[in-house]
């Protein structure tokens, strides 16, 4: 491969506040490190899937679960290049509340040259149990 | 744009046509069938607000519907390659999942009702509006989503009492070669398929 300097970690958090579809959405990255991940989903009225109730579409939590997942692969070690799902199972628990803001926190539990193992969840903070949890495995970085 | 009054009107119309004529839809030609299903499809997928927002559309051959996703700048996760971001793909794989769910949940109630009138049809494409709720949606990424229009066709592999499984898949040129699938399960409920 071309780059095998590793990336550092403010030049991914830079890669991943700068990703078009992200942008798209409005997701931030608010911590970021050690393999770990935590990202922030305002509520849009365009974002909506069920126009009834005003939750948000399942795939716009897809998105968050998979973009907070793939910025914690990139910090489980030195990436030398950048990662890709290889599958992700979201499991939704129950619709989000209408108008409060999604937090998905993401973290790597096993790291191996080939695959990166991680798991998230997504929270709106007005219960305990999680909107959805996600499971996915990456292609490895390092 | 078509005022909704409107549209709704038209549907009403053809509808009335071809229910008092035969009481199924075979008389109609194949392809002013195809051109009313989709109009149909429309109409439900404009309520749904992140649908409109990725601009997903469709057609409609028989029972199959194949959903479209345009290709948009937004959409890259990678700009790198550059390649659609595994969000988007998602987001496409569980729309047209639940399109064609729904669409299956429609047929199935129309041809197990006799009487068919128009005031049953009016609540039925309420029904149609009413959404599965997506329990579970596992993906595979299978290649990279390049910067170009992408297709999707879903197979619904039961409708339960309570919860119902679809495979989808997403292409860009050969649907031979899907560059990802997904797999999930719904919950539907009694009152969207009485």
């Amino acid at each position: 491969m071309i780059d095998e300097i590793p990336i550092p970690s403010e030049q991914v958090k830079l890669f991943f506040m700068n990703l078009p579809f992200s942008k798209f959405l409005g997701l931030k990255l608010s911590r970021l490190g050690d393999g770990k991940a935590v990202m922030i989903l305002n509520y849009r009225k365009d974002l909506v899937g069920d126009p009834k109730t005003g939750v948000l579409h399942g795939g716009v939590i897809t998105t968050l679960l998979d973009s907070c997942c793939g910025a914690a692969v990139m910090t489980a070690g030195d990436p030398k290049t950048s990662t890709a799902t290889i599958d992700l199972r979201i499991d939704y628990m129950r619709p989000a509340k209408p108008d409060t803001t999604i937090t998905a926190e993401a973290m790597c539990y096993k790291v191996t040259n080939s695959v990166v193992f991680v798991k998230a969840s997504a929270q709106d903070g007005t219960k305990k149990t999680p909107v959805a949890t996600a499971t996915g495995a990456f292609t490895s970085p390092f | 744009m078509v005022p909704k009054k409107h549209l709704l009107q038209r549907l009403l119309a053809h509808l009335q046509v071809l229910f008092n004529l035969s009481g199924n839809l075979t008389l109609l030609k194949n392809h002013e069938l195809d051109q009313f299903k989709k109009e149909i499809l429309e109409t439900f997928a404009k309520q749904i607000p992140f649908c409109n927002t990725l601009g997903i559309g469709f057609d409609c051959l028989g029972n199959e519907i194949t959903t479209h996703l345009p290709f948009k700048k937004e959409f890259i996760g990678n700009p790198a390659i550059p390649a659609l971001h595994g969000g988007v793909i998602g987001s496409f794989l569980e729309i047209s999942a639940i399109i064609q769910l729904s669409w299956s949940i429609f047929l199935e109630k129309k041809n197990n009702g006799d009487n068919f009138n128009i005031k049953k049809l009016k609540e039925e494409s309420l029904v149609l509006q009413r959404l599965p709720k997506t329990i579970d949606l596992t993906i595979d990424y299978l290649n990279v989503g390049r910067s170009s229009e992408s297709f999707a066709r879903a197979k619904v592999n039961k409708i339960g009492r309570r919860y119902a499984s679809v495979s989808v898949k997403t292409w860009q040129d050969d649907p031979n070669n899907p560059f990802a699938l997904a797999s999930a399960h719904f919950l539907v409920t009694n009152s969207m398929k009485l």
